[in-house]
């Protein structure tokens, strides 16, 4: 099996393509020389999405390496039950596209917003709102794109043998400088193939452990053998309680609708049509992949039982299971998930400092102020050195960051949501909800996540989401009424 | 935003958006009774579908090509097209009067 040439070279192939990709679409970046025109064409593609790269790419920057390596090693511990839960994942797509809809698309349009913060800033007109969001995201974003890049580089390493430095200089490198060149366009291209590549991934590694697992019904058998507690919805020991799984139809299903690099997709279709197809191709895909992933991680224990943590169970799998070359393909699809959320957070981190801060305080507004060129020029600058900070923060992961990543989603969440859900839907919704709401979510969450009060197998953010509703509502109640809405 | 300014296009918007929640809801209901209502008593006892305990077969294996299914009923006869950008003349859509018209029209012969 120490044949890691035959594994590097799908991967290899699979990088080169992105940076063609990268390339393809900066040539298709249209020119037309207006500085605001180029900001929507950089950070937002011209909102030009069809109906499967917008599915892909909701797809794509919402799965990571957890829905690859992470979850499936939970589901080859827990059995079928951690199956169960993920499979709460599968509607999002239609979700976040369905709630926030064709009345998010048609308000950021009007307000030519390019992000979620510009999007906020146009409804709550207010300073506060817009700075608490832009700190938040850069902060979580960091967090998690670092812990995206060590998950990844661990992986490659685990699987070819190379040391963990050159796995991260080859997809590092990769993913920022194709975001760099070619901006969203790029980044919903590749999240495209990205997406394809996962999906061909876990139907090898699935085809793979059944088959070693001498088929379904005695893979099953096996399971049961070893523990029937495997094959019950609450797990061995009751270790997936009834009232922990139900928190997750919140954690995911509510709570996407507060990451801002899924949401921001929700502003960036070309038209309604688009949007039809990929809430159905969108669920369709998911649900595809996250069944396939965790099923194989699950059926996995019946085949190689003795493993003693979970998160070896995939690329062991890979590695006594495929052939080199295929688990060059395989390791591909955890190492396109992961660049797919990098390449999207890392967009949105670079518009929060250029668009959201500059373009705002700077040139109070009017982006004709400056030449297109220098925009243009900043723009890719701010967007390399936030990747670069992150690659070098990886070599020797910093404790702070590692930390805050445990608190990344369930953070954005707290802060986002209900700011764009009720901005949306609440027309009295106002700035004093809002800052009440972000600052009671965050705390909230924090506090929990670190006290653990006994809250009998609820997750944390579902406290942290009713106390965020309650502060919204308090605050706008008292804030008075607002009467500037775009 | 005064409801007699209130665009034309956002209340079919919203009866959207409650749509897709009640997707989500009966995917939930589905995914609920199947595992807890068939998974709940001892596994020697469980059945089996496809060699999976049947539980799992109906909660997870049908219940996701299911809600697709219903998803894409939903969004076939259910959603509209519209335009998304602003008429700069009226701050509407373009097309929105005639476009709701014939919705109305569809609807009423099903």
């Amino acid at each position: 099996m120490k044949t890691p040439l035959m594994t590097i070279i799908p991967v290899v192939v699979y990088l080169v393509l992105s940076f063609a990709v990268a390339l393809w679409a900066r040539r298709r970046t249209s020119m037309d020389g207006s500085s605001q025109g180029f900001l929507e064409d950089y950070f937002i593609g011209g909102r030009s999405m069809g109906g499967f790269v917008l599915a892909m790419s909701i797809i794509a920057s919402y799965t990571s390496a957890s829905s690859f390596v992470g979850g499936p090693g939970v589901a080859y511990s827990l059995g079928l039950s951690w199956v169960l839960l993920a499979m709460i994942q599968v509607p999002t797509t239609f979700l976040t596209l369905g709630v926030l809809g064709k009345r998010f698309a048609i308000m950021a349009r009007r307000t030519r917003s390019v992000t979620i913060t510009d999007f906020l800033r146009a409804r709550y007109q207010s300073d506060a709102v817009v700075i608490l969001c832009s700190v938040a995201l850069l902060v979580f974003f960091m967090a998690a794109m670092l812990a995206q890049f060590i998950g990844g580089a661990r992986l490659f390493q685990a699987v070819t043998g190379y040391p963990y430095m050159v796995g991260l200089v080859l997809f590092g490198i990769t993913v920022v400088l194709y975001t760099v060149v070619g901006g969203f366009r790029a980044v919903v291209l590749t999240d495209a193939i990205q997406g394809i590549i996962m999906v061909v991934a876990v139907v090898v590694v699935l085809l793979g452990v059944v088959e070693a697992g001498g088929g379904m019904a005695k893979c099953v058998a096996t399971l049961k053998e070893i523990d029937p507690g495997l094959i019950t919805p609450t797990g061995p020991d009751n270790a997936v309680p009834r009232p922990f799984i139900l928190s997750f139809w919140v954690l995911v299903g509510l709570g996407i609708l507060g990451l801002p690099q899924t949401t921001q997709r929700c502003m960036a279709y070309r038209d309604s049509r688009a949007m039809h197809d990929a809430m159905i191709m969108g669920t369709l895909i998911i649900g595809f992949l996250i069944l396939c992933a965790h099923l194989a991680g699950t059926l996995g224990r019946a085949v190689i039982p003795d493993l003693e943590v979970g998160d070896l169970a995939m690329p062991t799998l890979i590695l006594e299971l495929l052939s080199p070359f295929w688990a060059g393909v395989f390791i591909a699809g955890p190492l396109a998930a992961i660049m797919s959320t990098v390449d999207s957070m890392l967009l949105l981190a670079s518009a929060a400092i250029v668009k959201d801060l500059y373009v705002h305080y700077v040139l109070k507004d009017d982006a004709s102020r400056v030449p297109t060129a220098s925009l243009r020029k900043m723009s890719l600058f701010a967007t390399g050195v936030i990747g670069l900070l992150v690659f070098v923060a990886a070599i020797e992961p910093p404790d702070l960051l590692v930390w805050i990543n445990l608190f990344a989603f369930g953070g954005l969440e707290a802060v986002f949501l209900w700011p764009i859900i009720l901005g949306l839907y609440w027309e009295r919704a106002n700035a004093t909800g809002a800052v009440c709401s972000i600052l009671t979510g965050a705390s909230t969450f924090f506090a929990l996540s670190i006290l653990k009060p006994d809250m009998g197998g609820i997750h944390a953010i579902v406290p942290t989401t009713a106390a965020a509703l309650l502060a919204f509502a308090a605050g706008t109640l008292l804030g008075g009424r607002s009467d500037r809405i775009p | 935003m005064k409801k007699k300014t209130q665009d034309p296009r956002f209340a079919q918007a919203d009866k959207e958006a409650l749509l897709s929640l009640a997707a989500y809801g009966l995917y939930f209901v589905w995914w609920y009774v199947c595992a807890y209502g068939l998974g709940s008593g001892d596994p020697d006892q469980y059945s089996y579908v496809w060699g999976l305990p049947s539980w799992f077969f109906y909660s997870c294996i049908v219940g996701y090509p299911l809600i697709t299914v219903l998803l894409w009923g939903i969004v076939r006869f259910k959603f509209r097209e519209m335009p998304l950008d602003d008429d700069p003349e009226t701050g509407f859509g373009q097309d929105v009067s005639s476009a709701t018209q014939a919705a109305e029209q569809e609807e009423g012969q099903p």
